[in-house]
């Protein structure tokens, strides 16, 4: 079986020294190994943006995309070779911006995937505008007198949307990250997490001090019920959407591919692509 | 006796004008003529005039007639807006209920038939398509039971009082108005057809069919007019072979998946028309730079924004052959027959997998929605090649290294693996990569990764990727054309034969790479080159000019007002641009 140090190839990210990503990066590898793949059972698809470069540093198969089109890319993986086990990866403006509208239909159509998106609150590889995920009054390069529109709350969608695992974590807690990461993968269906993953470069608001004091972990609820969805809207609100840990799974339902009628239950790659004369006659009939 | 004939049913959309096109056509197929259809219809579900047009013939047709031998009408608008078609001593068998009546200066024969009555009569208003075949049917003289064998047919699964009440409604169709006319019309009687049934379908049945047979396991679409037909097909077929359609969110998603599946090693497509086909562009890039193979069909319509989203157009290969930014290696077929379009499905995910490039299959309205006779399918030609896919294990890599999934070799095409393969770990990314697939801006490897990619396609040519009918060494004209039209050509050119102008008839099928050296022959020989195409702006003799040249010899015949040429017309924007 293989360990953690075998998902981890030599190349050096470009991400910038503190960047919250790293973390993410050694948080799927650790939770890579600890359910026992070989590297090239994974797939990782990424989108575009510094944390859309995830893909490059896993020593496993990796695409990246195009922006905000990762979670389609990662889905047709998944409906082609089901053996493999894939990884959906990007940041908050390629997850909840340009791609919000796959985001969505991706969580409602819950094929078995693992979906991670690094949540900066700020788009970094174009040197600092404002995200969906900042705050009001936030000022950036685009937002000189503050944004002044909503903040996004990914969490609450993504519960609306009928997701069946929905957890957030920080990727300073890089236990609680790959424990989650763990269970998405173990999941049956399109697991959600978003991790706060702070701009050590142009987000001076919101970080590592900032979560640091105002994320309250699940763990400090005993009764907390993750199989609750209005327990887990409750608290989502309840925090402001600052919480960390599993916050809802539904194991009962069934993923997309189980419900496709006559989906093969072995990979769709590995079989025969030759249709038999007996079929092909079969086929031209209906058209006499 | 005659050898082919034109009949219409027209009315309100809703109304039951396609299921008495239907079960008219079906019945005729059994008894072997061939047919060709053409659909008029608009953006909306109920309401609205709506006609379906069939040719029917002893001998093969690809087109629709100038005029209309018989016209059955279920409103008095109908008539109206359908009897200019009629010739001199055409019928229109009409429902009696609205008093119709033919607007002056038609010389027609007008039945009123009791449709609507005789339908209520026998229960529901809904049978009036059965009444309305009947008496069509009738009128040609050709044997009620094999109408009738078509209705149990349709209806078979719904019980026999349901089989038995809308059989009726056609034998009381048939009566009343052979009543009338005191017997089948003496010049519409057909002589015998081979009474071999042939396949009739859509040119997107005809895809959908070809995908199969290309071993496409998987289609992500999103439906929009005219192709959703493809993905309905498919989604009844293909749970059969293990696969199945996803309707996504939207175009992007149908392309993008489409592209992780075929990256994981399943062929997989998607379809669309000239909007989608303006979302998928970034994809097609994608598809491009990464060489993951794609096979996208664009069933083009009028254009352009929401434009004639029901009518006939030609107007996407621009987009199609330039959409993208950047410069990647592409291909661009254009199948022009229904026969056409099933083998070059096949053609199509073969030349995705073995160049590793983007392949766009464009049909236009008419391909894909006129139902036509099909000749018979050769099972023989289905042959799948996947080209550099390796199967089999894989020697272990060194520490570090990655598989060479973009190795410069001489003919541009790299070694495949799928994501899964032992010692096959590789990137793949949109950036500008080095041979292991690692991001590299490089200038070095920049160009010869840019020059990698581009000598792929340096000499692809489908098969028959200039199709020509070149009885002529020197003819008068050559009609190059592509797509739907070739059918229409034809006709014309037997009438401008007959006036003593020798016509020469080139279909161009591969559209990009464009097969100059294929086309330059055909112009060259002839004395004047007419292009025939269904856009404003001449987008397939600019190819032509911009490719071969011959400025000075090429005249543009175009049609753009959202319906596909008739003979006449060809025959005469032919005989003024050939003096």
């Amino acid at each position: 079986m293989a360990t953690f140090k075998e998902f981890r190839n030599n190349v050096k990210p470009n991400w910038c020294p503190g960047c919250g990503d790293f973390s993410v990066q050694a948080a799927i590898q650790r939770a890579a190994a600890a359910v026992g793949l070989e590297p090239e059972q994974l797939a990782v698809i990424s989108g575009i943006g510094c944390s859309g470069r995830i893909s490059g540093y896993i020593n496993a198969y990796g695409l990246h995309g195009i922006h905000g089109r990762a979670l389609p890319i990662a889905q047709g993986v998944k409906l082609a070779n089901r053996e493999l086990t894939v990884i959906a990866s990007g940041g908050d403006g390629d997850g909840f911006a340009i791609g919000m509208g796959h985001t969505v239909h991706a969580i409602r159509r819950n094929l078995d995937i693992t979906y991670i998106v690094m949540d900066n609150q700020i788009y970094g590889l174009t040197k600092g505008q404002t995200s969906p995920r900042s705050a009001e009054g936030f000022k950036t390069k685009s937002t000189p007198e503050g944004s002044i529109e909503n903040t996004l709350s990914p969490l609450e969608i993504a519960l609306s949307a009928g997701a069946t695992f929905v957890a957030q974590s920080f990727s300073s807690d890089i236990k609680q990250l790959t424990s989650l990461i763990e269970a998405g993968i173990k999941h049956k269906g399109f697991s959600f997490i978003n991790v706060f993953s702070p701009c050590v470069t142009f987000n001076k608001i919101n970080t590592y001090d900032w979560f640091k004091e105002h994320i309250v972990n699940l763990e400090q609820f005993p009764d907390y019920d993750p199989t609750s969805r209005v327990a887990a809207m409750n608290k989502i609100m309840e925090t402001g959407g600052m919480l960390t840990g599993l916050i809802y799974q539904d194991r009962e339902r069934q993923s997309y591919e189980e419900l496709v009628p006559g989906f093969k239950e072995a990979a769709l790659a590995k079989q025969d692509l030759t249709l038999s004369r007996d079929n092909f006659d079969k086929l031209l009939a209906e058209f006499k | 006796m005659i050898s082919q004939l034109s009949w219409k049913i027209g009315g309100q959309q809703g109304e039951g004008v396609e299921s008495t096109d239907r079960i008219f056509s079906t019945a005729l197929n059994r008894l072997g003529y061939y047919l060709y259809g053409y659909r008029h219809f608009s953006s909306r579900i109920k309401g609205g005039h709506t006609n379906n047009k069939i040719r029917i013939s002893t001998r093969p047709i690809r087109a629709i007639s100038d005029d209309l031998d018989i016209l059955a009408a279920f409103d008095q608008e109908s008539i109206d807006l359908n009897a200019g078609e009629l010739r001199a001593g055409g019928v229109v068998v009409a429902d009696a209920k609205f008093s119709p009546q033919l607007p002056e200066g038609v010389n027609a024969r007008l039945f009123a038939v009791p449709i609507t009555a005789i339908a209520e009569e026998l229960g529901t208003s809904l049978m009036k398509n059965m009444v309305a075949s009947g008496a069509s049917w009738a009128l040609l003289g050709l044997p009620i039971e094999v109408l009738g064998r078509a209705v149990e047919e349709e209806f078979g699964r719904k019980g026999p009082a349901i089989v038995e009440k809308n059989v009726e409604a056609v034998r009381r169709g048939a009566e009343f108005v052979l009543e009338q006319a005191g017997g089948p019309l003496e010049e519409f009687q057909l002589e015998a057809a081979d009474g071999k049934q042939k396949l009739f379908m859509i040119g997107n049945e005809a895809l959908g069919l070809g995908a199969i047979a290309a071993g496409c396991r998987l289609m992500s679409a999103y439906p929009i007019t005219p192709a959703s037909e493809i993905m309905e097909y498919l989604i009844k077929k293909l749970p059969r072979f293990g696969g199945t359609v996803v309707q996504t969110e939207d175009e992007i998603a149908a392309a993008t998946m489409a592209i992780g599946a075929n990256y994981a090693g399943v062929r997989t497509m998607t379809a669309s028309a000239g909007p989608g086909l303006s979302l998928m562009m970034e994809a097609i890039g994608l598809s491009g730079m990464t060489e993951t193979p794609l096979v996208i069909i664009d069933t083009q319509r009028g254009g352009p924004s929401t434009g004639l989203p029901t009518k006939q157009e030609q107007s996407d290969l621009n987009a199609l052959i330039y959409g993208t930014h950047g410069e990647i290696p592409k291909v661009v077929l254009a199948p022009s027959t229904i026969e056409e379009c099933f083998y070059d499905m096949i053609e199509a995910f073969n030349v995705a997998e073995i160049y590793q490039v983007p392949v766009i299959v464009a049909t236009d309205l008419q391909l894909s929605l006129g139902k036509q006779s099909c000749e018979p399918l050769d099972y023989d030609r289905i042959v799948i090649e996947r080209g550099k896919l390796l199967a089999g294990e894989l020697p272990p890599l060194e520490e570090h290294k990655l598989f060479k999934r973009y190795e410069l070799t001489d003919d541009g095409v790299s070694p495949r693996v799928l994501p899964g393969a032992k010692n096959g770990i590789h990137h793949v990314t949109g950036v500008e990569h080095d041979q292991e697939g690692r991001p590299s801006e490089g200038a070095g490897n920049r160009k010869h990764m840019m020059e990698k990619r581009l000598r792929k396609l340096e000499s692809l040519r489908i098969r028959d990727a200039v199709k020509a009918d070149a009885p002529h060494e020197t003819p008068d004209l050559a009609i190059v054309a592509m797509g739907s039209t070739g059918g229409t050509i034809d006709e014309a050119r037997v009438r401008l034969e007959a006036e003593g102008i020798t016509v020469n008839r080139v279909m161009v099928r591969q559209l990009h790479p464009f097969p100059s050296e294929l086309l330059e022959p055909y112009l060259q020989s002839a004395k004047k080159v007419v292009v025939l195409e269904n856009n404003a702006t001449g987008q397939l003799a600019n190819l032509i000019k911009q490719n071969i040249g011959y400025h000075g010899k090429i005249e543009h015949a175009l049609k753009y007002d959202g319906t596909p040429f008739l003979p006449s017309e060809i025959t005469k924007a032919c005989k003024e641009l050939s003096i």
